[in-house]
């Protein structure tokens, strides 16, 4: 943010310090979750965009590749914690997915740190928040430029 | 071609305080496919509405997105004005700018471009929105109730007085559950057959219930308002019309010593054929084959066949399986108490004279096998000092279970009085961990127990009870004195945990309901939605879901049965049409998708020509049954099931519209 380009709206928003983030979330926990930090007028940073899911068992691994390819410095994929799944076990099915394919993605060149996890309920609007503030200040402190996000 | 119109509210200066939304507008109508853009102070508003009708009629859009408050909050609203122009509900998208933008951002100019970038993406949605339709299932107004304690009963009685069909299934031979062995409740001490019978022989008589009993529910398939159920009629040896209740069968029965009677907690016996009780509804006996003479010995005692009047018994009777279509179900069934042997310290089942609360309250009950006078099991004579001892697996995370059993508080209580009642100059002493006594009336019972009928109540755990001289000898803590204490007790009470019927789980799975981890069956949501199972149709009532007393069981089954008048109020049930569809074309059949669908929702289609041969087999999805997660759709490797709202195509334009 200190870092601000001017230009553009396009141009704006990918570099370094000031990284897209795209979030894939359920619409049920972590969507709420966020909307909650809106209605506490929580302030958080504005790197994130956030695409809505029915449910994180609904979050395509290959979505999570298409957001790199397109830009993206980091992805976040959220949903209701263990046993709070509006579709019972849609979660536990993204869990699963996402131990596996981490270690695609690793292979693919990407760093890992660049990928996030969570479980954020419809109540804990602070964990969105603490979570996204972490999550771009991570990805901010890769220092890492380069274009292709597919390489290490 | 798109005719999208982009509307973009200010919400006062709740948006536009932090949003430039004059910004926004410009950059959305240089978006293709955008035709008009307007910005709007409130756009709920009835006239911010009949903006978006009449942008709708004028420029013949074919999408709207509104950049506004949170899709929870407005979407629904805005569909129905989308809709009253005929415009199809799905084709509204929002882009959540104030609860995910201006609130939560400081900084104007940024907020802006997330904003902008938040209505770019939502444009590229609505594009590829089709028309989703919701869908309807039609209904058949029967109800199926698992389980004839009190809340099936209630449940089964006040859907059956809202004018439905309902067929009751239970699995025992008469109706009536736990609260049928009860003494007399809390905190009124009415008794409870008194209170429980006339609603027993009502479910028997009324002409909209069917009752199942000896009975129990094999199979369950479809969704809701066109359930199969298979019902397994366990063969009874008694033809149920011809049967008086009589007794001359069970009276000439020689198995009358060897059979422990299920009813009263093995504390007395009973014949090989039977009525659990002399309440029983319906009164007809079951013959229990593992232990009869004529099934064991070949055929030879026929003793109860000849001394029946009208002939009703019949050897050869086989189990019969029913089918049912039915609308709905509640699932009743109950509860166990924990095995009370884990606990090798109190010596159950070592010592006669140490009981269950069940069993005590058979002791108690005038239909008992003591007739109600209080006796001890090993020699029968009258106990004078009965220890009570609570949370005997309740409440205790590592031999038992974590949570607390509810109603042992009270009964404890209640069984102390009605011994102080009984036998006059006696002595109860209570171990307790806390007393918890918080319904109308509760507290003061239990204050009634202590002051009025001089229970000795001792807070702490009992660590040994072995015998000596005939006498219970009782170690424990009284933790508030700070003393070790040493009762010779006639007799010992364990107030056991509660836990789920046995089988319940199996009830569960077969039901396609989620449950926990102790088999409770789980509610869709604890504090919201407390009568309603996470499967639609399927609705849940009693001690299943946890441990509560009888009024809390009655209301569960009130709850229940109120619930599927309201669903039956209607020919049709709706379902949002956001579900998962097949292209047939593409399917290969592999089923990846079923085996993932939590909600048993996909099932095999077969493709036939003219000549009806099997051509292709292909996964079908069952509108009743999907709740449209989207799980299906990541399994499937040909690219052939995608759920409506949430089309990948539409997901990828998302994220392309964000690239950089």
């Amino acid at each position: 943010m200190e870092d601000k380009k001017e230009g553009t709206v396009k141009s704006e928003g990918n570099n370094v310090s000031d990284p897209r983030i795209i979030a894939f979330v359920c619409n049920w926990c972590t969507y709420s979750g966020a909307d909650l930090a809106g209605t506490s007028r929580m302030k958080y940073s504005d790197n994130v965009r956030v695409i809505k899911l029915p449910c994180s068992g609904r979050i395509d691994p290959l979505f999570i590749i298409e957001a790199f390819k397109k830009g993206a410095k980091g992805v976040l994929v959220s949903g209701c914690h263990p046993g709070d799944c509006h579709y019972i076990s849609g979660n536990y099915h993204s869990r699963r997915k996402y131990a596996a394919f981490r270690d695609l993605l690793g292979f693919l060149g990407v760093d890992l740190n660049r990928i996030e996890f969570s479980w954020i309920s419809a109540s804990e609007g602070n964990k969105w928040v603490s979570v996204i503030n972490e999550f771009t200040d991570k990805i901010k402190s890769l220092n890492d430029n380069s274009s292709d996000i597919f390489k290490k | 071609m798109a005719r999208i119109g982009v509307f973009v509210c200010w919400c006062g200066s709740n948006i536009a305080g932090t949003v430039d939304v004059a910004k926004v507008t410009e950059e959305a109508k240089k978006v293709p496919g955008v035709v008009t853009a307007v910005d709007y102070k409130y756009m709920c508003s009835d006239p911010g509405q009949n903006s978006l009708r009449n942008m709708i009629k004028e420029q013949k859009l074919t999408g709207v997105v509104l950049a506004a408050c949170s899709p929870h909050m407005h979407e629904n609203t805005f569909r129905k004005a989308a809709v009253k122009e005929g415009l199809n509900p799905y084709f509204v998208e929002i882009a959540n700018i104030r609860e995910q933008v201006s609130w939560v951002h400081e900084d104007k100019e940024r907020a802006t471009q997330k904003a902008v970038d938040l209505m770019k993406m939502m444009v590229e949605k609505v594009k590829r929105d089709r028309p989703i339709e919701d869908v309807r299932v039609p209904l058949n107004k029967k109800a199926l109730v698992i389980g004839g304690g009190i809340s099936g009963i209630q449940a089964a009685l006040d859907i059956a007085n809202g004018g439905v069909e309902v067929l009751l299934v239970e699995k025992e031979p008469s109706i009536g559950g736990r609260m049928i062995q009860l003494d007399e409740t809390f905190p009124t001490l009415d008794c409870s057959s008194c209170i429980m019978t006339p609603k027993m022989v009502e479910v028997n008589q009324h002409p909209n219930i069917k009752l199942y009993t000896y009975s129990e529910v094999e199979d369950v398939s479809g969704y809701i308002g066109n359930f199969k159920v298979k019902i397994k009629k366990k063969a009874r040896s008694v033809v149920e019309k011809d049967c008086t209740g009589c007794g001359d069968c069970w009276n000439a029965c020689p198995m009358h010593k060897n059979v422990k009677s299920e009813f009263n907690m093995n504390l007395s016996e009973r014949t090989a054929i039977y009525v659990p009780f002399p309440q029983a509804v319906p009164l007809v006996p079951v013959l229990d084959r593992s232990v009869c003479l004529h099934f064991k010995k070949g055929g030879k005692c026929v003793k109860c066949y000849e001394a029946c009047g009208p002939k009703c018994i019949d050897f050869d009777i086989k189990d019969e399986i029913i089918e049912e279509t039915v609308g709905a179900i509640v699932a009743s069934t109950g509860y166990d108490l924990m095995d009370n042997s884990l606990y090798g310290e109190y010596g159950y089942g070592k010592y006669k004279d140490v009981v269950s609360g069940l069993q005590f309250e058979r002791l108690l009950s005038a239909s008992g096998p003591t007739e109600g006078v209080i006796k001890r099991p090993s020699d029968g004579t009258t106990p004078q000092t009965i220890v009570f001892i609570q949370c005997v697996g309740s409440r205790d995370p590592e031999k038992g279970v974590p949570y607390c059993s509810k109603v042992c508080c009270m009964y404890t209580a209640k069984h102390a009085k009605l011994f102080a009642h009984k036998v006059h100059g006696s002595q109860s002493y209570v171990f307790y961990i806390d007393i918890r006594a918080t319904s109308k009336g509760y507290e003061e019972f239990v204050r009634g127990t202590m002051e009025q009928d001089g229970a000795v109540y001792l807070r702490g755990r009992v660590s040994r009870i072995y015998e000596d001289e005939g006498k219970l000898i009782v170690k424990g803590a009284d933790t508030l004195s700070g003393n070790q204490v040493e009762i010779a007790a006639d007799m010992v009470v364990l107030a056991t945990g509660v836990i789920p019927k046995k089988g319940s789980d199996k009830v569960a799975q077969m039901l396609g309901i989620s449950y926990d981890k102790y088999g409770f069956f789980t509610e869709s949501h604890p504090k919201l939605r407390p009568a309603e199972s996470s499967t639609a149709g399927i609705y849940l009532a009693g001690m299943a879901q946890g441990p509560r007393d009888i009024p809390e069981s009655v209301v569960s089954g009130s709850a229940a049965a109120s619930k599927i008048l309201g669903l039956f109020s209607k020919n049709e049930y709706e379902v949002e049409g956001t579900i998962a569809s097949v292209n047939e074309a593409t399917c290969v059949a592999c089923f990846y998708c079923q085996r993932v669908c939590g909600f048993s929702a996909i099932s095999r289609k077969e493709i036939k020509d003219r000549s009806g041969k099997v051509i292709k087999v292909v996964a079908s999805v069952n509108p009743g049954l999907c709740t449209g997660c989207g799980a299906c759709v990541n399994a499937c490797f040909s690219k052939s099931i995608d759920v409506k709202g949430f089309m990948d195509d539409q997901i990828y334009a998302e994220i392309k519209s964000l690239a950089i």
